[in-house]
């Protein structure tokens, strides 16, 4: 099938108020009858899950977080972009559109990309007058940074914690609409089945995770903010409880699967230290700002960082790409780290690290305004590493971070599922074949302040309010699937842990799926994921009961998943037969390294259908066509 | 850097069913820990020995891992999040501790936080105190220019560094009155001092207040131990400006 992104036409610049015009509109004294079931309140559902509540809607929210405040949206520390042009450098909204665009290798729809452009401004203002303390200068105007793959200043942050302070805003509004009424909040709940009636989501089944109890939610829509899947990579800056759940259930009931494969892997990252870690923690690509990347021209040089005299140093990024430098977008700074490892030049526990350095900054700037800048992170370095970045250079690794891939939406947000949008990262819409840093804030934001507030009015205005009641069939059968999968989760009663299959998972994905892929790779791991999956069926042992608080449990249901889902990226990886963004294919690349695109056979999204957990899915197409941005090579040099 | 040396450790660990169990503390041994692990994930390795031995794993909250979402909340040692300055469980490293050592965890406890399970307890109220006016009332859209306000930058910096604060409780389960003033104060000062937040200052403080001791939080009495628990360093010069607030609220 070929899919229709429903895009509004005519000039691009009118594109997104044109259509908000052509939208229906759900009468106010209406609102209060219809009810939203918002999935997830990070910042996209956070900030979804306000706005609809202050329009009038009935709203139920939900998160498996024991509160709304700690999405992992939480994490964020960099900054977030818009077109704002306040330090007068050129930027405009067609250049942060341009930009995205291109940073995303050519992989993504024009019309959403200019829309996310022309509200980035609105975001800023909102947050400002939220109360979100963002870094401002001694006149008291707003201060901004430059982060990677643009020449412009347009990122906006509140120390390193932006991400913090964002989501504190969205949450405050949440908590004003909690108080008023118009939002029902679910911490410590899990979805774990979307209810399909008619062709159309109107429900979802949860677990109570304090008490076990399996019960749905019937609405009048359902919106998934559920966050990214990088998880399946077992290591990754991910929080522990992120997972691909809520949209893989989604995809099993019919919602399509966008480019599963575009992951990204972000640059700087503190390296592993050793087996039995859990996760892995990022530093803000901020950092790239103050601090050069290098490794050493030795091969397997052994002295310490700072005994490495000057012209023995390989300044790479700055030497590859003069224009860009340190500041080169991540899938480029990622790949060009692992090409120093790889040619044995890499540095700390196994060779598996470069060096971030910031002696030269520290000169010329002095060691408080480092601090000031970036204080926060330097503390957290030293606090995992032991070692103070002030002295020594930091050493970074690459990781997995960020998933552009996600469920397939159309220009509305709606998937083709009628009735289910999603929303922020678990979607698959604005980044392309990579995203650009600060920009994930932004889109999360968007969607859920300015983007569904108009369009999900014009699905609601075409549905009779309450059309699907409590004691509807599918939710009954619906929780019966639920309590079936715990209850097999729970019996099988095997001998291996369920981090023990996650981490065999992670391993597969990284060494054969992650930051490089062939045909071969790919082949190995379709080959290697259903036999881990099949003896996960037979051999998981999973403690206590379903009704109870269960953190074993919760993870076993998650990891499952993953498990289903590891073959559908891995698919998708093979079926992409070209490089681009952050989708490494090692048999398409350019004399000097860099990933080569196939424009002819892939300017495309790939978007898969469920057709069971051991069949094959079925591919639909969304052809993409550039027609404000020139298709060109992708150059930072 | 890594270190080789691998240590064993004895935990005495604080295990409770359900809010209305009793719990006691039952030991575990830690075995081969690496300095470099972090706390979590020594407890991580525990889990995996009950698990496989057909045992209930220890649960605890946890969530980021990073030091920010304010997920995890032990009491180590008599200490929340270990004693640690400015740290988090989860950023807390084994390195801290040494081979032999005997180690005590027990859940955050207070009046207002009842214990879900073992080391988890219900923070619902910070919340609750949240919804009572932690916020400005700005509608979404139709808003000004950001730098239509400004805001001087010794400002920014203050709300900037009440703002830090990430609701994990370590300051009520520090104080021994089991207050949440510290956590109060750090947003009612966010919003104080700037000028988005002024034309609702009064009634937010009188609001959260009140809130704060219908939750079942004890009163402040200036023992500071909230601030010595805070793992993002939250100073005690809010809950002053909280009194002035107050004060200024009732005129
Ligand atoms: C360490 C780190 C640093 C980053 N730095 C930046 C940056 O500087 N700039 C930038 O622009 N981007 C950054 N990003 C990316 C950005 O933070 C995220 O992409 C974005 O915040 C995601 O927001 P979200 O609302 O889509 O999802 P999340 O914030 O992850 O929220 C997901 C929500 O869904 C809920 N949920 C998930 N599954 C279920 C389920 N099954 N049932 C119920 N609820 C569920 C969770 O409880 C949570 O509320 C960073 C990401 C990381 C990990
Ligand atoms: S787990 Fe998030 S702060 Fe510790």
């Amino acid at each position: 099938m070929i899919l229709d992104g429903k895009c509004p036409t005519g000039p691009i610049e009118k594109t997104w108020d044109k259509h908000r015009f052509d939208m229906k509109l759900v009468n106010p004294s209406n609102k209060r009858k219809y009810k939203i079931l918002v999935v997830g309140t990070g910042l996209a559902g956070g900030a979804a899950a306000a706005s609809l509540g202050e329009l009038g809607y009935n709203v139920e929210a939900f998160c498996y977080q024991d509160s709304p405040r700690r999405a992992h949206s939480i994490a964020a520390q960099g900054g977030i972009n818009a077109a704002k042009n306040y330090p007068n450098d050129g930027d405009s909204i067609y250049r942060l559109f341009y930009d995205t665009i291109k940073g995303g290798d050519f992989r993504a729809r024009e019309a959403d990309v200019w829309r996310l452009a022309q509200v980035s401004n609105n975001i800023i203002d909102q947050c400002v007058a939220q109360g979100v303390p963002f870094a401002r200068d001694y006149a008291g105007y707003l201060d901004n940074r430059s982060f990677g793959g643009a020449q412009v200043s347009r990122t906006f942050y509140a120390r390193g914690q932006t991400g913090q302070q964002l989501l504190l805003g969205a949450y405050s509004a949440l908590a004003r609409q909690i108080k008023a009424g118009t939002v029902k909040m679910f911490p410590r709940t899990e979805m774990l089945d979307l209810i399909v009636v008619d062709g159309e989501a109107k429900g979802i089944t949860v677990r109570d995770m304090v008490t076990g109890e399996i019960r749905s939610h019937v609405g009048d829509a359902v919106v998934l903010c559920t966050g990214g899947y990088v998880n399946v990579f077992y290591l990754s800056t991910n929080a522990m409880g992120c997972s691909v759940t809520a949209a893989w259930k989604a995809h099993r009931k019919g919602a399509f699967f966008a480019n599963p494969c575009y992951t990204q892997i972000h640059p700087t990252c503190i390296p592993q230290h050793g087996d039995k870690q859990s996760k892995l923690t990022l530093m803000s690509e901020s950092l790239r700002n103050d601090g050069r990347c290098w490794a050493p021209k030795k091969k397997g040089e052994k002295r310490g960082p700072n005994e490495i005299p000057e012209e023995e140093r390989d300044y790479y990024l700055e030497r590859k790409y003069p224009s860009f430098g340190n500041l080169a977008p991540r899938d480029i700074a990622s790949r060009a780290a692992k090409e120093q490892c790889d040619d044995d030049r890499g540095v700390g526990p196994g060779g598996r690290g470069v060096y971030l350095d910031f002696a030269d900054s520290i000169k010329r700037l002095g060691e408080d305004t480092i601090r000031e800048r970036y204080g926060n992170l330097f503390e957290m370095y030293e606090k995992i590493t032991d070692e103070n970045g002030y002295k020594v250079p930091m050493r970074i690794y690459p990781a997995p971070h960020y998933s552009m891939g996600g469920l397939w939406v159309d220009y509305n947000c709606e998937s083709n599922v009628p009735g289910l949008f999603v929303l922020g990262e678990a979607n698959f819409s604005v980044h392309g074949a990579n995203r650009l840093g600060a920009s994930a804030l932004m889109q999360g934001l968007a969607d859920g302040y300015f983007v569904i507030p108009y369009t999900i009015a014009n699905y609601l205005a075409k549905t009779a309010p309450g059309k699907v009641k409590a004691d509807n069939p599918e939710c009954k059968k619906s929780v019966d699937d639920v309590n079936n999968n715990m209850k097999k989760l729970i019996s099988i009663n095997g001998k291996k842990t369920v981090s023990e299959f996650h981490r065999e998972l992670g391993k597969i994905m990284w060494e054969n799926v992650g930051m490089a892929r062939s045909d071969q790779s790919c082949k190995e791991a379709l080959k290697k994921i259903p036999v881990l999956r099949e003896e996960f069926w037979k051999n998981v042992k999973v403690s206590g009961s379903g009704a109870q608080f269960n953190q074993d449990l919760e993870n076993a249901g998650r990891v499952a998943d993953f498990l289903e889902f590891a073959e559908l990226l891995t698919r998708d990886a093979l079926y992409r037969n070209e490089s681009c963004g952050g989708h490494f294919r090692v048999e398409h690349q350019m004399p000097d390294g860099e990933a080569k695109r196939d424009d002819e056979n892939f300017c495309h999204a790939a978007a898969w259908e469920f057709k069971g957990a051991n069949a094959e899915p079925e591919l639909h197409i969304e052809p993409l066509k550039f027609e404000n941005v020139h298709l060109a090579i992708r150059s930072y040099k | 850097m890594s270190h080789d040396k691998t240590m064993n450790l004895t935990l005495h660990v604080w295990r409770q069913k359900g809010p209305k169990d009793p719990g006691k503390f039952e030991v575990y041994d830690a075995k081969d820990v690496s300095p470099d692990q972090s706390f979590l994930e020594m407890l991580d390795e525990v889990n995996e020995d009950l698990i496989k031995a057909g045992k209930d794993p220890i649960a605890f909250d946890h969530d980021c891992r990073e030091g920010i979402c304010g997920m995890c909340s032990q009491v180590i040692n008599g200490m929340a999040h270990g004693g640690q300055d400015r740290t988090t469980v989860c950023q807390l490293h084994m390195r801290m501790f040494k081979d032999g050592d005997t180690i005590y965890i027990e859940p955050w406890r207070a009046r207002a936080f009842p214990v879900i399970k073992d080391l988890v307890v219900d923070r619902i109220a910070l919340d609750t105190i949240i919804q009572a006016g932690g916020y400005t009332s700005a509608h979404t859209g139709g808003i000004a220019d950001g730098n239509a306000i400004l805001v001087p930058k010794p400002e920014a910096e203050y709300a900037m560094d009440a703002a830090e604060c990430i609701g994990c409780g370590a300051c009520v389960a520090g104080c021994p009155n089991g207050s949440a003033m510290l956590f109060t104060s750090a947003k009612v000062s966010q919003l104080a001092v700037l000028p988005q937040g002024q034309a609702e200052a009064a009634r937010r403080v009188k609001e959260m207040t009140e809130t704060l001791q219908e939750c079942g939080f004890g009163n402040c009495t200036n023992h500071y131990e909230c601030q010595a628990a805070c793992p993002k360093g939250i100073n005690v010069k809010f809950i002053a400006k909280l009194n002035r607030e107050y004060l200024k609220s009732l005129f």
